[in-house]
């Protein structure tokens, strides 16, 4: 033969899926909540996220840069990052605090651990948690709905729905259509239910995600708070639940790979959350029950081995008691 | 007699929609005139080498012996063409090893050699032994020579015979041309096995992706003649691959479980290639031995795709100059499908017993993709029909952890590609794996 040929491993075909396609999806996913959120809360939102996606992705490619590593920005990952930081944070802070949190999401937590598939922890949670810690009240500075249609040049801020039944003003809460819509205080992302289920509903569709983890989630919510006494459709559409159960928690990196694992970590979260709700003291926890749960991956992972084929129930369970 | 057909297949883990790509499905198999030289491989089965019978400046004739092993896992081989053995020369099979062939110049007249008459089998042993004077390995691509397949022990009390004819391999209709071409052997081939092995009854599993071969067979079932005790069943599998492997296969039809590390006997079944029980049902009716074999010519660089029944030795570049020769210069050319098959380094090897297909791929099909970081996304997870975790795999691998390998049981996975089609990243999954499996093996087992 005058030409070599391409000698390598089989298979020689792929599904044509690519990490790149898979976060175009997500971010496709994330655009409706986006939207709803800049209707909601205005132009803050859109200067909001649009400083969250922008800081991100030069936030990635001048840290891989200084780390000598090759260029990642085109995976599209720090764009989803953008957006999910964006989404958990109120329309009043300023900026400049945003862009302190990209940083902290793409540097400290993603590519000082390795980069995209290394982290351990989620990035835009963990920001939006140490933000939460380094300016408490700012970041929990929620404003009414569409005040910016009122021509009051300020804001009006008002508490959110989880706050409210904190402080015991449940006669003040917001009804079940307001709550779905969206029109209620929050975080930029978090508020309207309906675009964030479009959103998930795409994904289950295109199979980015399985819904596996954000119905045994909501489902472990949803069977508590009805124990508990509590409005079973309250709890599921208030706070970042819907967010963090769609997108946060479904995050590949920290979630469990195989379906097991996935719905033990699920159900963790959905048990955490509502401990946090019912007896924190803080008023929300969907945030620091996914980090939890983040940390605990390994360790569920490993509990929860698929059993391989040609291997009975028994004998895997002797072989896991005998390491 | 107690026993029932599946109305429908089991459920089975994993695997994934690859595209079909079938394009010589309807198209007949041609039959490709002798080459002007054969060169015949001294192992074409999974075993121990064959050593030759004849030596150079012999003359053979078609269907001749012309090798043979004492080993119990061996397979004889027999002149393809007639004509003057030319040399004994070393030649590198596809999988990288070196083995002594035998060149054979064709007089071009194909001459029958007077060994060839058919086989009296009225026993068992008597069965066993023609099956292995044939030369008959496993024709789906594993090549395991059927004479040792088939002689379990009779406390393993086979009650299954499945035919696999799901060929879930892209591009290759070796096996679906047989179906069509060679039906009636393929049912009396069955009829032989099943009644010289005392099996009660057999299952055809066709992928339905290949309707018409599901209608033929199915007439041919429920005709009288080719079916008279109607113990033979189509089971019509979903196109999902690796369907055909042979743990999934059994489990497809039977629900069964093979136990990991022990073989299809010990659940109660034999799986034999269509194509292989349709040779056999030929050779006890004509007593040629697996002299010529039917490959799958296809891939965007060669001119005019089709199936060709080729003598066995004739070198690949021969066939695509039947077949028009290249349309592009080839920059890859695969022995097999492109989910298992091995890629070679250069077009002048021979075909040999088990190869089903050649595909030859231009610039866009051959071209490889940068792996990128693993995302954890699970699809390798989801898609593994063994079960396994081949990220977790891959990971020990490249840290050459033996004990996290055997932990993670490496040896189970079949080697399929499930993983690395679906992966995202483009991970070399498999390589990997591979790799695993050697270290493995040289720790010596031990844990």
């Amino acid at each position: 033969m005058e030409q070599k040929l391409i000698v390598s491993s089989s298979p020689h075909l792929g599904s044509g899926a690519t990490t790149q396609k898979i976060m175009l999806d997500v971010i496709i996913a994330l655009i409706p909540a986006a939207i709803a959120s800049c209707i909601l809360f205005g132009i803050q939102a859109l200067i909001l996220i649009l400083t969250c996606v922008i800081s991100c992705v030069l936030a990635e490619y001048l840290s891989r840069k200084v780390m000598k590593r090759d260029n990642t920005i085109f995976d599209l990952s720090a764009v989803v990052t953008g957006l999910l930081l964006a989404f958990n944070l109120p329309a009043t802070i300023n900026p400049l605090i945003a862009v302190f949190g990209s940083v902290v999401a793409i540097v400290v937590v993603k590519q000082m651990f390795g980069g995209i598939g290394q982290n351990f922890v989620n990035p835009a949670l963990t920001a939006r948690i140490v933000l939460m810690s380094s300016f408490p009240a700012k970041m929990s500075n929620w404003v009414v709905p569409f005040w910016y249609r009122s021509g009051n040049p300020d804001a009006i801020t008002t508490a959110s729905p989880l706050g409210l039944l904190k402080q015991g003003a449940s006669d003040q809460l917001p009804s079940h259509l307001d709550m779905l819509l969206g029109a209620r205080a929050g975080c930029l992302g978090e508020t309207c239910a309906i675009a964030l289920i479009l959103g998930g509903i795409y994904l289950v569709a295109r199979k980015v995600i399985s819904p596996v983890i954000p119905l045994c989630y909501l489902g472990t919510v949803a069977v508590i708070s009805l124990i508990a006494g509590r409005d079973v459709i309250f709890e599921l559409l208030s706070g970042g639940l819907l967010l963090g159960a769609i997108f946060m928690a479904t995050d590949y990196t920290t979630s469990p790979i195989n379906r097991n694992g996935r719905i033990v970590y699920a159900i963790g979260c959905g048990i955490l959350t509502m401990l946090i709700r019912m007896f924190g003291s803080l008023p929300e926890g969907v945030s620091f029950s996914i980090i939890l749960m983040n940390i605990l991956v390994p360790h569920i992972e490993r509990i929860t081995r698929p059993r391989p084929f040609g291997v009975k129930k028994e004998k895997a369970k002797k072989e896991a008691a005998h390491e | 007699m107690e026993f029932a057909f599946p109305e429908k297949p089991f459920k089975t883990h994993g695997g994934a929609h690859v595209p079909h790509y079938k394009n010589t499905a309807q198209m007949e198999s041609k039959i490709m005139p002798p080459p002007a030289q054969v060169i015949i491989p001294m192992q074409q089965h999974a075993g121990a080498p064959c050593k030759p019978l004849v030596q150079v400046g012999d003359e053979v004739l078609v269907g001749q012996k012309i090798a043979d092993s004492d080993a119990v896992v061996s397979a004889p081989i027999h002149a393809s063409v007639s004509g003057k053995v030319h040399a004994v020369n070393q030649v590198m099979l596809s999988g990288g090893q070196y083995v002594d062939a035998l060149v054979i110049d064709s007089d071009g007249e194909m001459k029958v050699s007077p060994e060839v008459h058919p086989p009296k089998v009225d026993t068992r042993e008597e069965f066993l032994r023609a099956v292995r004077e044939s030369g008959l390995v496993g024709l789906g691509g594993a090549g395991f020579p059927t004479h040792v397949k088939l002689n379990v022990s009779p406390d393993k009390n086979i009650d299954t015979l499945i035919i696999n004819a799901a060929e879930c391999e892209p591009y290759i209709t070796a096996d679906h041309r047989e179906a069509l071409e060679n039906t009636k052997a393929v049912f009396s081939g069955i009829n032989t096995v099943r009644k010289m092995l005392g099996i009660e009854r057999a299952i055809i599993a066709v992928e339905d992706n290949k309707p018409d071969v599901i209608e033929a067979l199915r007439k041919m079932e429920n005709d009288g003649q080719a079916s008279p005790d109607k113990n033979v069943c189509v089971l019509a599998l979903s196109a999902s691959y690796p369907q055909g492997a042979e743990k999934v296969l059994i489990k497809s039809c039977t629900g069964r479980e093979v136990p990991m590390g022990k073989l299809p006997a010990d659940v109660g079944c034999i799986v034999m290639n269509i194509t292989s029980v349709a040779f056999l049902a030929d050779y006890l009716r004509t007593g040629m031995p697996l002299v010529k074999k039917r490959v799958t010519i296809d891939g965007s660089a060669v001119k005019s795709p089709q199936n060709v029944i080729v003598p066995i030795g004739t070198p690949i570049a021969e066939i695509i100059r039947f077949c028009g020769g290249y349309a592009v210069p080839p920059k890859k050319i695969l022995m097999g499908g492109p989910m298992m098959g091995i890629a070679l380094t250069d077009d002048s090897l021979p075909v040999i017993k088990q190869n089903n297909g050649i595909l030859c791929f231009g610039e866009e099909e051959a071209r490889l993709h940068e792996p990128t970081a693993c995302i954890r996304c699970g699809r390798c997870v989801s898609g593994c029909p063994m079960n396994l975790v081949p990220t977790k795999l891959e990971k020990y691998a490249e840290a050459k952890r033996v004990e996290e390998l055997q932990e993670y049981c490496v040896m189970d996975c079949m080697e399929c590609g499930t993983c690395a089609y679906r992966c995202p990243a483009h991970r070399p999954l498999v390589q990997a794996i591979r790799l695993g499996k050697a270290l493995v093996r040289n720790a010596g087992g031990k844990k």
